[in-house]
């Protein structure tokens, strides 16, 4: 670490200069007070904002409709007793697995695609390609519901022109599921394509020379030099990703606000009908709290990614 | 950021002694440029239709939107009718003034907070500095889906409910964490050397931060600030939550809430407003596309 050496400078001075002695001492001191009053504002957004609420959803749960009585556990028995919610665990699984292996997939052709064309040509793509990701995400699923529209469908507008029939997008179950996934995918893939292809260009030619010259094929080199050199940036992305997809609520509620039947409803969007539509908050802070265990696991592997690409840098 | 362009060291051009491989070499890189325009271009169109859908159909009229007869993605008669509308709607532009009040205050708080917390941690070894860095990159992870609910109570209980302010106090936990984060990869990548010279020449801690630290890490800012800004823009979660009259709406929740009613929609009116709202962070994009990328790939390849 930087400040390790930076404090080993310090101390080291001192020593050559006695009379500074104690003033070293207090000025140590004053330098890890001025610390804490640096980070203070920081540990007051985190405790308050981030900490406490989570611990108060902990709490909310376990209480009554109404907020009077402690019940214990009995909101989570409910949930999982009801068929509602147990189609909501299994769609937000769905949806948030599917979701983001497209990405990773688009995301990972187009960065490739991207890599092998000449270099002067690759900002144009790239700026065209990220715009997706620019827009605010609760406003151009506006545009893919006009775009999916029953009446208007602009797309069921080309998919008739090739010869096939409507696609009823947000009116069928499954359709509406898949539509919700394809918004996503839209969405999210360029963010996979930009992590992807700033790696790519961290994994050094003369990699891939050596192995042309050992006469490997192109395929051979993206499975023995490219995976394994991005294996890290790859499992950082996929897991951050999950975190995000699991707990999107933007998407779903402008596009089907969990229709038809609320078979589309992931956890962001149940828990805020239940907990603010329905005004049942602590039933609604249960909901939410479903993705705690799950949060928490890829949490750690994320963690732990990060760290030991820290290390690999260092 | 390494995303610098780079020569391409193709084993073609580097070994022209490769005898007679060297054709299929050349063939098979052609078709790999092939595959690669090929893809780019499809992913592009499928990229950039619904904004540009979301275009024309902003600047058709309502009789030609209700026309069904006509090829939807061509514009008959283009028309400003509907921008003319939306924007001479006063409740419009009180959603794009509620935005720009929120977004402003929170990325200066944003900021204030994570370039001082981001200077003691990259350079102030101190106790429990490092649980703190990791605690920070934890935050990060939290999604605001699991804090709305008992963020509503607490709101509620401080009586700001319906009120920006209870955003710009909110809004923090998106940014903040991130921010910080970022920032402690770019101070800690300034060489030491640089602060030992302050001190040397008598620098106190905090003009090290604003003459040295800050204007050496100033693309970092930068890349720190527009995170901010665009995420404070298009935040959806929190302001659904806590506000209900739309006069204290930012635009996301009010366009998706307030221009959609009843069973007949206003559709060129909506997507004129969508788009208007999308511009500030587009155009942001736009010209600083370099630091916008530097700042998304940042979290994952510098920490």
């Amino acid at each position: 670490m930087a400040s390790d050496s930076n404090a080993a400078v310090l101390a080291a001075r001192p020593a050559a200069a006695r009379p500074g002695n104690s003033a070293m001492k207090r000025f140590a001191r004053r330098r890890s007070t001025i610390a804490f009053l640096m980070t203070l504002p920081l540990i007051t957004v985190i405790g308050g904002l981030v900490v406490w609420p989570a611990g108060y959803a902990m709490y909310l749960a376990t209480l009554n409709r109404r907020q009077t009585a402690f019940i214990g556990l009995e909101n989570f028995d409910i949930l999982l007793e009801s068929e509602t919610f147990r189609t909501v665990i299994w769609q937000s699984c769905f949806f948030a697995i599917t979701a983001v292996l497209l990405k990773a997939l688009v995301g990972f052709w187009l960065a490739h695609m991207l890599h092998h064309i000449p270099a002067k040509g690759q900002r144009m793509w790239r700026g065209m390609l990220l715009v997706p990701w620019v827009i605010p995400p609760a406003l151009s699923p506006l545009g893919w519901w006009w775009m999916f529209d029953p009446s208007y469908s602009s797309i069921n507008y080309l998919i008739n022109a090739i010869g096939f029939p409507s696609v009823p997008w947000l009116g069928e179950p499954w359709w509406a599921r898949v539509s919700v996934i394809i918004v996503n995918v839209w969405y999210g893939a360029p963010f996979f394509m930009i992590m992807y292809l700033a790696a790519l260009k961290s994994v050094p030619d003369q990699l891939y020379e050596a192995a042309a010259i050992d006469g490997a094929t192109g395929w051979q080199g993206l499975r023995h030099i490219t995976l394994p050199m991005m294996q890290n940036i790859i499992s950082i992305t996929v897991l951050f990703s999950l975190i995000v997809t699991f707990a999107n609520y933007d998407i779903v509620r402008v596009l089907t606000n969990g229709g038809p039947r609320d078979l589309t409803q992931v956890f962001a969007s149940y828990a805020f009908q239940v907990g603010v539509l329905s005004g049942n908050i602590p039933r609604g802070a249960a909901v939410s709290l479903f993705m705690f265990p799950l949060l928490a696991v890829i949490a750690f592997f994320v963690l732990r990614g990060v760290n030991k690409r820290t290390k690999e840098m260092a | 950021m390494s995303a610098a362009a780079r020569p391409s060291g193709r084993p073609s051009e580097i070994m022209p002694g490769l005898g007679r491989r060297i054709g299929s070499l050349r063939g098979e890189r052609r078709w790999a440029l092939w595959t690669a325009y090929i893809s780019l271009i499809i992913a592009a169109v499928v990229m950039l239709a619904p904004p540009l859908y979301m275009l024309l159909t902003s600047i058709k009229t309502s009789a030609e939107i209700a026309d069904l007869s006509g090829n939807p993605w061509l514009v008959r008669v283009p028309t400003w009718e509907n921008y003319a509308a939306i924007i001479g709607n006063p409740m419009f532009r009180g959603f794009f003034y509620n935005s720009i009040i929120l977004t402003v205050s929170v990325v200066v708080i944003t900021m204030v907070i994570s370039v001082l917390a981001a200077f003691a941690l990259a350079r102030m070894k101190f106790f429990g500095s490092q649980v703190l860095a990791t605690g920070v990159f934890l935050t990060y992870l939290v999604p605001d889906t699991l804090l709305f609910i008992p963020l509503y109570q607490i709101v509620g209980g401080l009586g700001l409910l319906n009120s920006i302010w209870g955003l710009v106090l909110v809004y923090p936990t998106l940014t903040v964490p991130f921010c910080t984060w970022i920032m402690i990869g770019y101070f800690a990548s300034i060489p030491k050397e640089l602060d030992e010279a302050a001190l040397i020449d008598g620098a106190n801690w905090m003009q090290m931060l604003t003459k040295i630290f800050i204007p050496v890490a100033l693309p970092g800012i930068i890349a720190a600030t527009i995170f901010a800004f665009t995420v404070s823009w298009a935040a959806f979660v929190y302001p659904t939550a806590f506000i209900t009259r739309p006069d204290e709406m930012p635009l996301t929740i009010g366009v998706v809430s307030q221009l959609i009613r009843g069973d007949t929609f206003a559709w060129g009116q909506l997507m004129a407003g969508a788009l208007l709202a999308a511009l500030p962070p587009v155009v942001v994009y736009a010209f600083l596309m370099d630091y916008y990328i530097a700042g998304l790939t940042a979290g994952a390849t510098k920490g």
